[in-house]
């Protein structure tokens, strides 16, 4: 299960602020705890300030790799913010976030995936309204799966994201996601899928119990990758016995290591 | 016939769509006042609700139902609104900005404005700036509304503000942006006649503005 670490984003009030001071350290902080806690790939993602995305992206780039030999996910969609960020990137192999079928977007991001051998989160989103139900997804999977293998992207390195819709506006929104993920994994052998959690329960209560309920169903589904808060406790927790209910975890032993350093709580 | 208004106002406020609109068509068949029905049961009820949301009491899918109880009643009173009653409060063209798929608080704002009395043209999302122009030209709208949920797409917002100026028609409209990205400095800057921080703040901000 490849955990990629959210909590450096700028639609966080607290990342907001960093950025717009330089403050490098509140981010090296955030950079070390994720990297403490298990993340596998750092997201970074700065991008609230129109015109300055290339910049502030390549200075995440800089100042988190001075705290962590862990990989980055550069969080963009502007090329342009990816193409300066990407050269500086030292930790092998970086992960784009994200490509999608919107005509300009996936021409312009796919060469840099390939000169860069990156890994891909690609978006299940065309040139039209967001796909609902599975079968649409599914469909802009495929889609996207198809090209992007074509145009030489290892399947490997693929990480399908059919996105997560809020539970509060559409009861059904979760499910379709997670029937796409059964779908896709079945289909395409070799590939990924990962979702972001927070956006299902969007306008709900108990948002963190109803976000990693969503990740469990997930993964019992297939989905092997995770854009999630690693320093929650709870949430970690709850991935770990997952990974051994659904048959991912070869006689429990990274459950009980996890235990053994006090990963799970009581 | 307040106690049947009360109980409708009560009714829309908990989302109860099917008790909503039997007590709305019994209070018409008993002779109510349309106008009342339409001024304290749904715009009321939806002021409480926008209310409750804003601060937090209430969660997202309680919006959505009451919205949608409102929704289905109107039908019932329509016919028997006439004169003032019948008259809508203003007119706003509302849109989520080019390349921003997000429609849940374009939505909400809508809803909320329709129970507020307003006459609302939704373009959807993905508008374009000439899509916004064309808009304004053709229905004549006091308010101009766009959402904008993504860094790369605020820059929509001020395309299509550039846009209205250009073409002239600025004089005519009010414009509100609004979304999780944008600022009151952010509106400022690109020439926007105001923010809303929430749905609530904007309608609030349309009522006073439309006088």
């Amino acid at each position: 299960m490849l955990i990629v670490a959210e909590r450096i984003n700028a639609s966080r009030r607290a990342i907001r602020a960093a950025l717009e001071s330089l403050d490098d350290a509140a981010i090296q902080r955030e950079a070390e705890a994720q990297d403490r806690a298990g993340a596998h790939y750092i997201d970074v993602n700065g991008g609230t300030f129109p015109g300055r995305e290339a910049e502030l992206l390549t200075w995440l780039v800089d100042i988190v790799q001075a705290v962590t030999d862990k990989p980055l996910c550069l969080d963009s969609p502007d090329p342009a913010a990816l193409a300066a960020a990407l050269p500086k990137i030292r930790s092998r192999p970086p992960m784009i976030n994200s490509i999608n079928l919107e005509r300009e977007r996936y021409e312009r991001i796919l060469p840099l995936a390939v000169e860069h051998r990156a890994k891909l989160v690609a978006l299940c989103q065309g040139e039209a309204i967001p796909a609902t139900s599975s079968v649409q997804k599914v469909e802009l999977a495929s889609t996207l799966v198809e090209r992007l293998v074509g145009a030489g992207i290892a399947i490997d390195d693929i990480y399908v994201d059919p996105l997560v819709f809020p539970l509060g506006t559409d009861p059904h929104s979760a499910r379709a996601t997670i029937d796409a993920i059964a779908v896709i994994m079945e289909r395409f052998p070799g590939v990924h899928t990962i979702c972001g959690l927070t956006n299902v329960s969007h306008g709900l209560p108990a948002r963190k119990l109803v976000n990693r309920t969503f990740l469990v169903a997930a993964m019992s589904r297939g989905m092997d990758a995770a854009i999630l808060d690693p320093t929650d406790r709870e949430l970690v927790a709850a991935l770990h016995a997952a990974r051994a209910v659904s048959g991912k975890d070869e006689y429990c032993m990274e459950l009980i290591s996890a235990f053994r350093e006090g990963v799970l709580g009581g | 016939m307040l106690d049947s208004v009360e109980a409708i106002k009560d009714f829309v406020i908990r989302g109860k769509r099917k008790e909503a609109v039997e007590e709305a068509s019994k209070a018409i068949a008993a002779g109510a006042d349309a106008a009342v029905i339409m001024k304290e049961g749904l715009i009321g009820a939806m002021s409480v609700v926008g209310q409750k949301f804003s601060s937090g009491e209430f969660f997202l899918p309680q919006m959505m139902i009451a919205a949608r109880a409102m929704t289905e009643v109107i039908p019932v009173i329509k016919p028997y609104l006439v004169g003032e009653a019948a008259a809508k409060r203003g007119k706003a063209v509302i849109g989520t900005v080019q390349g921003d798929f997000h429609d849940i608080g374009k939505n909400i704002v809508k809803m909320m404005l329709e129970g507020a009395g307003y006459e609302v043209v939704d373009l959807g999302v993905d508008v374009t700036a000439e899509k916004f122009v064309d808009a304004v030209r053709r229905e004549s709208p006091d308010f101009l509304l766009m959402s904008a949920l993504i860094t790369l797409t605020m820059e929509s917002a001020r395309r299509t503000i550039g846009a209205v100026d250009a073409a002239g028609l600025r004089g005519n409209v009010r414009i509100g942006v609004g979304g999780a990205p944008l600022t009151q400095k952010f509106a400022d800057e690109i020439g926007a006649d105001f923010y809303g921080a929430d749905a609530y703040a904007c309608v609030e901000t349309c009522n006073r503005l439309v006088h």
